[in-house]
């Protein structure tokens, strides 16, 4: 038949390149690097493969040629669409820019889930003061014992363990309660709202329950070096889960599930941000907040001088555009090549 | 018995009678079950399917990446105990007070809770427990998925894990369309079937087409039965390979091909398949 004979005169001419072709296809996904040369004959592999996958789909549908031709088409696919790599020019643009971005986009968000903690804290400063019994719902039996005592937790922090290994201990908890702060958002902001108004009501009952027993200024010279950081980062956290929520119940693209990737996408940058803040946030709480040696005013001047660095960072003043961008653009455009 | 293998041949000689029977004598594992497939617009027009990976195939990695980050913290855990036993920990003091067990307890910390992150990462979108289970991530377009992807749809672990052993993730896997979890949602990306030698088939097929002057579909069959000749059972691989080289030879006496021993029918077959 006319139709089989061209097939087959097809496939005879086409055999020797489809190996070359084969043989391209099998070795661009395996190269961490690509020369513009090898790149190019990648593009060039992609192209044939696709005409071929057309004709073979006239020619041969539903065979076993054609389902070859087609995977390794997608597998050129997959190999030619790769990011970039995570090079010095990203992380630049990272912190120059998406950082920044994605910090002004939940700006006014983060004022109200910062005035929801302010609120709830003062609810939870309330509802001890009246019901002192509540206290028990927010903190552990010896905690409190502690303080009946005379002694704040925070004493004695010091000497139970390492510096480096409380600020670790403290660093993964605060991680955890800052990404499931922007995860619940999900839950179309609610899980966000219940976290937040959790953190304040706990704050407020442990500082009520502390100045019960004259023991609140403790606890403030405890957070004043890394508190402002630490409940910044976790207000912001809380914005972002909140963005992620009104995502969901207002998308913004043709349907939810879109809006949810364009938003999660837009605002992980912010989260790194939030997990390196937390970082050193870990580190004065690990290092400076329970030592008795450090003076208030030099803990309110960590405190402050960390806080200012966030809002450099968050604003993007931290990398000034001017000095960066020349060089950040040549090696991205660079970086861009080498990894197509 | 070879006269009715030959008659059974005969009513056998359509070619999707032969594939499903191919098939059906095949082992089909676990992870090759799929659920939903993904159409994809290539960078030149032509669109290509991918297979999505259903819920037990993800569930098949899962469980070997489980396994596999539990080892490495059981490994952990041992070093420890030898150190432990090398350096003993002073009369009252903590363990956390010993640098080395601090590095271990945080390096098994480590290993367990940023596994998938980090191997992700390096592997492009796999893990062993995925590679094993024949799985990558891709993003809804096709492609293998960036930093910023794999680094979101890991942070959701934190919801897909609630209330516990991933049951949310896993009731999302069976009830959405392209059996994802809220992390790949999130992430923009989801799992599919990997076509692994997907390139070399093609090489290997574009050789074998080359040489041969049977048409693909029945090379495929030929090849594909003497790649499983010893998995078969012996009346069934006689039956097959009457059956293609009735269709392959229609010149050749049905009698003729009823009469050919096993051995006999196996060359014959490689004959096509190398000439």
């Amino acid at each position: 038949m006319p139709a089989d004979s061209n097939a087959a005169a097809w496939i005879k001419a086409r055999a020797p390149a489809w190996q070359a072709l084969a043989a391209e296809a099998a070795s661009a996904p395996k190269r961490s690097r690509a020369t513009p040369d090898e790149a190019l004959r990648t593009m060039q592999t992609y192209r044939t493969l696709a005409r071929n996958l057309a004709s073979a789909r006239q020619l041969l549908p539903d065979s076993f040629l054609t389902t070859a031709l087609e995977k390794a088409y997608a597998t050129l696919h997959m190999a030619i669409g790769r990011p970039p790599r995570f090079g010095r020019a990203r992380l630049l643009t990272l912190f120059r820019d998406d950082i920044p971005a994605a910090a002004a986009s939940v700006r006014v968000t983060t004022l109200w889930i910062a005035a929801l903690l302010v609120v709830s804290t003062f609810a939870g400063w309330w509802l001890v003061t009246t019901y002192p019994a509540l206290v028990s719902i927010i903190a552990s039996d010896r905690m409190i014992d502690g303080v009946e005592h005379r002694h704040l937790w925070t004493d004695q922090l010091f000497s139970v363990a390492p510096p480096g290994f409380l600020s670790a201990r403290i660093f993964s908890n605060n991680v955890v309660v800052t990404l499931g702060a922007f995860c619940s958002g999900i839950l179309f902001g609610l899980g966000t709202f219940y976290m937040i108004s959790f953190n304040g009501l706990m704050l407020g009952g442990l500082l009520a329950f502390t100045h019960q027993f004259g023991l609140a200024h403790g606890l403030i010279r405890f957070i004043l070096a890394h508190g402002p950081v630490e409940l910044s980062v976790i207000c912001l956290a809380g914005a972002a889960g909140t963005a992620l929520g009104e995502s969901l119940i207002r998308p913004r693209l043709a349907s939810r599930a879109e809006s949810l990737r364009r938003r999660s996408a837009e605002l992980g940058p912010l989260l790194i941000a939030c997990a390196l803040l937390l970082f050193g946030s870990g580190l004065i709480e690990g290092f400076i907040s329970p030592n008795p040696r450090f003076s208030i005013p030099f803990r309110l001047a960590v405190g402050l001088g960390y806080w200012t660095l966030m809002l450099l960072l968050l604003s993007g003043r931290l990398f000034p555009t001017k000095i960066f961008r020349t060089a950040s653009m040549s090696s991205a455009s660079s970086a861009r090549l080498s990894s197509r | 018995m070879v006269s009715s293998g030959c008659d059974r041949s005969q009513a056998l000689l359509s070619e999707p009678t032969i594939t499903a029977k191919l098939a059906a004598s095949r082992s089909v594992p676990a992870h090759s079950v799929a659920t939903d497939e993904l159409t994809v617009r290539g960078l030149t027009g032509v669109d290509m399917t991918l297979t999505v990976a259903g819920p037990g195939t993800r569930s098949y990695a899962f469980v070997v990446d489980w396994h596999i980050r539990v080892l490495g913290v059981l490994a952990w855990v041992l070093l420890g105990a030898m150190l432990r036993q090398m350096f003993p920990v002073s009369a009252g003091g903590k363990l956390t007070s010993n640098p080395i067990m601090l590095a271990l307890m945080v390096g098994a910390g480590l290993t367990y809770f940023l596994y998938h992150p980090v191997l992700e990462l390096a592997m492009r979108g796999r893990t062993p427990g995925k590679r094993i289970a024949g799985v990558r991530i891709v993003t809804v377009e096709g492609e293998m998925p960036g930093a910023g992807a794999l680094l979101t749809r890991n942070l959701f672990r934190l919801i897909d894990s609630l209330p516990s052993f991933y049951l949310l993730g896993l009731v999302c896997c069976f009830v959405t369309r392209q059996s994802v979890r809220i992390g790949d949602m999130a992430g923009g990306t989801l799992l599919v079937l990997e076509a692994e030698d997907s390139a070399s088939s093609l090489g290997r097929l574009s050789a074998l087409l080359e040489r041969s002057s049977l048409p693909p579909e029945t090379l495929k069959l030929v090849q594909d039965l003497l790649a499983r000749w010893k998995a078969l059972q012996k009346p069934q691989r006689l039956i097959l390979a009457r059956t293609l080289l009735a269709r392959i030879e229609p010149q050749r006496d049905a009698a003729a091909l009823a009469a050919l021993d096993e051995a006999s029918l196996r060359a014959l077959l490689e004959n096509h398949v190398a000439r």
